[in-house]
């Protein structure tokens, strides 16, 4: 099996699973699941670093990089800490 | 130390794992902060185990993006208004789009050096650098229009979307033509194209169809990080991508629903253009009638319960801290409030529930539109702050209507309803709310911040 049929393997099989936990979260935490997609997505800093950390990039590819990690770590930051900041306030009656 | 080839996958396959259990944790509010905690875990690892991998070798530029990215992530989540994670969520939604762009470039020139281009490869950085453009420019139109920096009216013209339907005929060709000759003039100009057609499928949708188009934009960033994994060959970035982009899916689908429209009939506008002489028009001549605040207080003080709507209106008003001191001067006598929220009400799902847990008011209290809708019929007052179609009878009784058959929240059922408003314009759709004629609905006319502290002032003066 080539190596693009085993990530095709992979992609369908977790939609399946996106698909079956997605519909399990709680329509209040909607914004909240908004904000942990946009911070897990900041996962393409991982295709960032390779791109830039790469010992034969050309400038180009570099400068290119910096700017994908730059965005991608503002994602990742930026997004778990605003959904940390929102589950925090959602209490029970005390 | 230098992590294996074996190594580095484990530990994306536990990160995988962790991001799973981190949306499984949303199932409810009680386990919701672990399952954030177990994605900080699992990106931690995740870049962890990529920088100590062999591929990379140079650390200056990431050293300097990851803290640039860091300091301006953390300062940003820090600040934000919760009425503007609508405007917060669409622009981190273009930095992952225009990320998936940079990466597929970036991957592009290093492996065009490295001579280990081939024709799967670039078809897959075509998808990659569309879906990553489009999300990009959409993303960026639409935090324009929340931010308020463009008009939220839907810019439509005629011919728009044989035009849209030209422009992605064309950018597709144009990536079919780079996998197959690796021509860089093809590269750019599909682009170029990608970045318009974010912009043009965008604009004719109106500010009031945002929870969609945030849906959407959300799930077109999933599947941009996912082709990016396409094109790198790594399995982490397939399957977070996968999860992003189901999510987003469902949660259009969910709105979508709520509306009952059609993510086409979403996308390709269409809202509010009708409608004409309906039964509305007809009952507008009927009168309305109007309260004051001492009205309302007279019957919401020795009520036996009360459910309040609130919409988009509220948000503006920033009327929720107000609300919750209402809440607790009414619960003092014994009065009972719940908060009823429609799937749509606000600018992004669930947008309601989170400036209502930011004026602490707990979440137990807060009940979505199918738990509560039989409770109406025992309200004694239903008190809608700042929502409009969400409770109108005309999606029930008036074929007529545009919004017939979206589902609603039955306030109308309630013994008496308030309706604060500022004035007597419709809701998003255009469409004459029926309930402001029904015999049991009185409008308070005003800012929806000022009428509540209103009744929070004479709550407290005929305390007992």
């Amino acid at each position: 099996m080539s190596e693009t049929l085993v990530a095709l393997y992979v992609f369908v099989l977790a939609c399946f699973i996106g698909y079956y936990v997605v519909w399990g979260v709680t329509p209040s935490l909607h914004t909240p699941l908004v904000a942990l997609t946009n911070a897990i997505s900041g996962i393409v800093i991982v295709g960032a670093l390779l791109v830039t950390g790469l010992e034969s990039a050309s400038t180009a590819a570099e400068i290119m990089g910096f700017f994908a990690v730059l965005l991608a770590s503002i994602n990742v930051f930026g997004g778990f800490l605003v959904t940390h900041r929102m589950l925090s306030m959602f209490r029970k009656q005390r | 130390m230098e992590l294996s080839a074996n190594a580095q996958a484990l530990s994306y396959l536990i990160s995988a794992i962790l991001f799973i259990l981190a949306l499984k944790g949303l199932t409810h509010p009680a386990s919701a902060r672990r399952g954030n905690f177990f994605g900080m875990v699992g990106m931690a690892l995740a870049i962890g185990a990529t920088l100590l991998g062999s591929e990379v070798q140079n650390y200056g530029w990431i050293l300097t993006g990851v803290l640039g990215g860091a300091l301006i992530g953390i300062f940003i989540a820090l600040r934000i208004q919760m009425t503007a994670m609508p405007q917060l969520v669409a622009a981190l939604h273009s930095f992952v789009g225009l990320a998936a762009v940079l990466v597929a470039m970036g991957t592009f020139l290093n492996r065009s050096a490295e001579n280990t281009l081939n024709a799967v490869l670039m078809g897959e950085l075509s998808a990659g650098i569309i879906i990553g453009a489009i999300t990009f420019t959409g993303s960026v139109i639409a935090f324009g229009k929340l931010q308020g920096l463009i008009s939220g009216k839907p810019v439509r013209f005629s011919g728009q979307h044989v035009l849209n339907a030209l422009i992605a005929l064309i950018t597709l060709a144009l990536g079919v033509h780079f996998a197959l000759s690796g021509s860089s003039w093809s590269l750019v100009l599909m682009t170029l194209l990608a970045l318009l057609l974010g912009i043009t499928l965008i604009i004719p949708i109106g500010g009031a169809d945002m929870p969609v188009i945030i849906s959407m934009l959300n799930s077109y960033s999933g599947w941009a990080a996912a082709a990016t994994g396409f094109t790198l060959g790594n399995p982490l970035l397939i399957i977070v991508g996968a999860l992003v982009g189901f999510s987003g899916a469902i949660l259009s689908y969910i709105m979508c629903r709520a509306m009952n429209r059609s993510i086409l009939n979403v996308v390709f506008g269409g809202f509010g253009s009708e409608g004409g002489e309906s039964a509305g028009a007809q009952a507008a001549e009927r009168g309305i009638r109007s309260a004051s605040v001492e009205d309302v207080v007279y019957w919401i003080e020795d009520a036996n319960l009360v459910i309040i709507v609130p919409g988009y209106g509220m948000a503006v008003a920033q009327a929720q801290h107000a609300l919750k001191e209402m809440m607790d001067l009414l619960e003092a006598r014994g009065v009972t409030v719940k908060f009823a929220i429609h799937p749509v009400a606000g600018r992004m799902p669930g947008h309601m529930n989170v400036l209502l847990a930011e004026a602490d008011i707990p979440y137990d209290r807060v009940y979505e539109m199918d738990e509560i809708n039989p409770s109406f019929a025992m309200a004694d007052v239903a008190l809608v702050v700042g929502a409009n179609d969400v409770v109108n009878p005309a999606a029930k009784e008036d074929p007529s209507s545009p919004i017939y058959g979206m589902p609603i929240l039955e306030a109308g059922k309630a013994k008496q309803v308030y309706f604060l408003k500022r004035s007597m314009r419709p809701g998003y759709s255009g469409v004459d709310n029926l309930l402001f004629y029904q015999e049991n609905t009185s409008l308070v006319f005003g800012d929806a911040k000022e009428t509540i502290e209103g009744i929070v002032a004479a709550l407290k003066g005929t305390g007992h």
